[in-house]
């Protein structure tokens, strides 16, 4: 016979704060590799896109190697590695805590990869009599880029990157390889202490569960407006 | 004012343009006509250097297309181009479209290149329309902005591709009309289209082009008159009666 698991909820709200902590951890790491990564991305969509073929090639390699290795692996290597690096190199001194950093470095790479294919894509959309227009004008390359084909090129991919951020924000929960108290780290930390393990992570879920539905939804929200604009 | 000299090119093995010589003096117009793929894009793309050529020699304004020396960006912001498909920024509101190259290549202060842009609106009759964005225009509308975007550069020299052919009938005499009047005013053009009307009024010379080749290279009444080979008759008589 075995017994019935109660559910205790109660080691939850005393937690909160410390869970909440956690959450801007998980949002900041989120935001930055976003914004590097498609700062990153953008960089080597562009050189995948040029006619010098060492940019182009160098660009295919990378996207390749980056899509094709676990995203978990990367993560060790940049907890492991990057950090020891900095202390043998730069003299940085031993034991500083470098994990904040190593995951923002570690999700920024391993993102750009992805986002480059979007924006490749994207970059691709633009009609190619626009470059021809701009160039027309006496743009350079680089102005025709900037201010013709980037900005027509990210108003079709908002929905595309901002949903390929939904996935980068639940991927964060990975850096509890580094025992680092992001949301989920936090949770798991928690229930641990409590011998609560299975609500905590129950409740965990449920939050990542309505942060990703409700900004999906806002982005399908937002890709219903630009097909009617 | 453009010189074209024994250009060719090819794509890979396929031949687009043979040999092609003629010129456009100062204040001249000149129309070029010919069947779809005859090379009359290509050829026009060959003046500002869109698109580069194997052999010969092109001089803007004395000034050679073809020479690696030559600052590409810098000769074309004085040549104006007009695209079949009008080309207009969507994403920028007809005023920028018309500032943007002149505050970004040419330099200007905002408030010359604001003033600018709305002399030019005027001109093609657009004046209320500054601050709507293309896609809210007409397609004769966009192309008007399209040609103001290019006048405003200040260019010596103006070329259109087809910029009727992509317009609904009704709206093809609006733009006819804003490049006689640009004609008549001793612009220098050199225009690709199949509108013989506007070719009658505005022309000095009609070359026609086949198969990459420049076959007629006339004054305009001599051109209509009596064309002088079998395929520009041929032409001639599709185009006039259909
Ligand atoms: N990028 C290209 N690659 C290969 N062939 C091309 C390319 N662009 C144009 N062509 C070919 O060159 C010929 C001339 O094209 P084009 O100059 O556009 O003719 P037109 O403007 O007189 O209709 C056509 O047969 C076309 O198929
Ligand atoms: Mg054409």
């Amino acid at each position: 016979m075995h017994e019935i698991y109660e559910f205790d909820w109660s080691s939850i709200p005393g937690a909160l704060p410390y869970l909440m902590h956690g959450m801007v951890i998980s949002l900041e790491i989120t935001a930055s590799a976003v914004i590097f990564g498609i700062v990153w991305g953008t960089l080597l969509a562009m050189m995948r896109l040029s006619s010098i073929s060492p940019l182009s090639w160098f660009a295919a390699g990378y996207v390749n190697l980056f899509r094709s290795i676990p995203l978990v692996m990367v993560l060790l290597w940049f907890f492991l590695i990057i950090p020891h690096l900095l202390e043998t190199i730069f003299g940085f001194p031993r034991g500083t805590d470098l994990r904040f950093g190593s995951a923002i470095a570690g999700f920024a790479l391993f993102e750009a990869a992805y986002y480059a294919e979007i924006i490749r894509a994207g970059i691709q959309s633009v009609p190619k009599g626009q470059i021809s227009a701009a160039n027309a004008l006496g743009m350079t390359y680089g102005q025709g880029m900037w201010l013709v084909v980037l900005p027509q090129a990210f108003r079709n991919m908002v929905p595309l990157l901002l949903t390929q951020a939904i996935i980068l924000f639940q991927d964060t929960s990975l850096v509890y390889v580094s025992a680092l108290a992001d949301f989920f780290g936090a949770a798991y930390k928690v229930g641990d202490r409590d011998g609560r393990l299975v609500e905590m992570l129950l409740f965990a879920g449920a939050v990542y569960f309505i942060i990703c539905f409700a900004f999906s939804q806002l982005v399908r929200y937002y890709q219903k407006k630009l097909k009617v604009a | 004012m453009i010189i074209i000299d024994n250009v060719s090119k090819r794509y890979g093995d396929f031949q687009v343009l043979t040999d092609c010589t003629t010129k456009v003096g100062k204040g001249e117009v000149v129309v070029v006509c010919g069947p779809s793929g005859s090379g009359k894009s290509t050829l026009i793309k060959c003046v500002n250097g869109l698109e580069p050529f194997h052999r010969g020699e092109i001089k803007v304004n004395g000034v050679s297309v073809g020479d690696p020396k030559t600052v590409l960006a810098k000769l074309r912001a004085h040549v104006g181009m007009v695209f079949q498909n009008f080309e207009l920024f969507p994403h920028m509101t007809i005023m920028e479209n018309l500032t943007v190259a002149q505050l970004k290549v040419l330099g200007r202060e905002k408030a010359e290149a604001e003033e600018r842009g709305k002399q030019l609106l005027d001109r093609v009759g657009l004046g209320a329309q500054a601050l709507k964005y293309p896609g809210q225009l007409s397609g004769g509308q966009q192309q008007r902005v399209a040609i103001a975007r290019a006048l405003a550069m200040d260019p010596v020299c103006m070329l259109f591709d087809e910029p009727t052919s992509a317009l609904d009938p009704e709206m093809i005499n609006e733009v006819l009309d804003v490049m006689t009047e640009l004609a008549q005013e001793g612009m220098t053009m050199m225009c690709v289209t199949h509108e013989m009307g506007f070719a009658r009024r505005v022309a000095h010379r009609v070359v026609f082009m086949d198969h990459g080749c420049i076959v007629e290279d006339d004054a305009k009444e001599a051109f209509f008159a009596h064309p002088s080979s079998e395929r520009a008759r041929q032409f001639l008589a599709k185009i006039l009666h259909h």
